[in-house]
């Protein structure tokens, strides 16, 4: 689908942000496909037991893995460990903050919590802003204007995207983001979706993260060492691929401003490890159009649902291939996007409404 | 002025569960507690406009099913981000098999 050219606005606390309130288009109704009350609450029960086996191994593999790297630090036998490690540090800690800052991993509030500010500081995100961020992600999904974690702008920057793989930019953007607000000093995007009440937590928080940065850079010298650094905080760059290879499929070549997440999410199939890292996220228009729903049982919820859902690609390789020639026309005609075909027994996209909504707010 | 207004009848609500009822231009979220008391609430989360009849009932909690915000749906209490604001609360009692709420 092409239309006339246009430029989005991605500031947060821009005319595109005014626009869309106007319109309607923030704080939207969405499109949800019907499913019984009974059916609804039996996906939405919460259970510790998943969650807790999980996060043994998790924890175990975190440790396992960390302790390969101390006792072969020096030969080359430490690279197999680094990649196990990097990955479980930098990608999989990106799952568990997202599960459990839905606090849908386990049914007991208190383990969700502990999760959760521990998965925080591995993937480098203040526990606060980055909760309230992603609550706007779900009320706003693609929305220019307001949605704070667009991951691929349009028109989209390729050699961007492809240095998102090795953490460089995240952590460009995310250490100094965290050393800005452990000064007291919050954005003026992160104050439009952060209510003053919480400010302070968040600045609390960054003060946090960084006295442990602190200590490990402190740690590295009086150790003569880069081992401390490669355990706490560099896992962020060498270990980030396998979220970003996942997490920028979410929502990328898609649509944007609509009220629909089959039109603005992608669900992948993916290998069983992969979907251990990532805690079943790849079936994403499932979460995003029932965020209740536990990371366990959203299988359960593609099976009843996908009658009304755009096929899943089948796997990462097929949707790359599929968006990477949209990402190329992007480049000409930012306002392109790949439609995905919905099957027979699917209720069509809301054509008019979107129409409407799209010629006001443009 | 506060009114008594029929809600439901008991049997409309399964225990550990919400329904939604809606009164004039106001809604409300109507509980049914895990030891078969009743609550009642207003019926839109305070973080954003979602109805909390389409949440989850776990104990005395009510998760928001927009964001997962939670409220103790006994008391109106906000249990943290991103809800922040307390619930209302209504007077409940059950006469003859229906569930009533008193409305100011």
């Amino acid at each position: 689908m092409a239309a006339g050219k246009t430029t989005r606005d991605y500031s947060l606390v821009g005319e595109t942000t005014r626009r869309a309130i106007e319109t309607g288009l923030a704080s939207a109704e969405w499109y949800h496909t019907d499913v019984s009350r009974k059916a609804m609450k039996e996906l939405m029960q919460r259970s510790d037991g998943p969650a807790i086996r999980d996060t043994i191994i998790w924890i175990a593999a975190i440790l396992g893995s960390a302790a390969g790297i101390i006792w072969f630090w020096g030969t080359w036998w430490v690279v197999p460990f680094l990649f196990v490690y990097g990955m479980l540090y930098g990608s999989s800690s990106d799952s568990r903050w997202h599960e459990c800052g839905h606090g849908t991993a386990f049914r007991t509030r208190w383990m969700n919590d502990v999760v959760y500010q521990i998965a925080s500081f591995m993937v480098m995100r203040n526990p606060v802003t980055w909760r309230w961020s992603h609550a706007r992600h779900h009320t706003d999904t693609i929305i220019v204007g307001r949605d704070a974690e667009i991951a691929v702008m349009r028109p989209p920057d390729l050699l961007k995207a492809g240095l998102a793989f090795t953490g460089i930019l995240d952590f460009r953007y995310s250490l100094p983001a965290l050393v800005r607000q452990a000064f007291g000093r919050l954005s003026d995007d992160e104050k439009s979706y952060v209510p003053e009440m919480e400010q302070a937590k968040a600045v609390a928080a960054a003060r946090w993260h960084v006295a442990v940065y602190m200590a490990t850079i402190a740690l590295a010298i009086a150790l003569r060492s880069w081992l401390p650094l490669v355990l706490i905080g560099l896992p962020r760059l060498y270990g980030t691929w396998h979220m970003v290879m996942t997490g920028l499929l979410q929502h990328i070549g898609l649509a944007d401003n609509v009220v629909d997440h089959r039109l603005n999410t992608r669900t992948v199939y993916l290998n069983p490890i992969s979907r251990f890292i990532y805690w079943n996220m790849n079936y994403h228009v499932e979460h995003h159009m029932f965020p209740m729903v536990p990371y366990h049982a959203l299988p359960r919820l593609h099976e009843l649902i996908k009658h009304d859902l755009p096929e899943p690609n089948p796997s990462m390789w097929h949707a790359y291939r599929e968006v990477w020639p949209v990402l190329l026309r992007q480049l000409r005609y930012e306002d392109y996007y790949l439609t995905r075909e919905l099957p027979p027994t699917a209720r069509p996209y809301r054509g008019e409404f979107h129409d409407r909504i799209l010629r006001a707010a443009w | 002025m506060a009114e008594w207004v029929e809600a439901c009848a008991v049997d409309d609500v399964d225990e550990e569960d919400v329904i939604r009822f809606d009164h004039g231009n106001r809604t409300f979220a109507i509980y049914r507690s895990p030891d078969d008391e009743f609550f009642a609430t207003d019926g839109f989360c305070t973080h954003e406009k979602a109805h909390l009849a389409d949440g989850l009932v776990m104990d005395d909690i009510i998760e928001c099913p927009k964001h997962n915000g939670r409220f103790n749906y006994k008391t109106g209490q906000a249990k943290g981000a991103p809800v922040c604001v307390n619930l209302k609360t209504y007077p409940v009692k059950v006469e003859a098999g229906k569930v009533m709420i008193e409305i100011d």
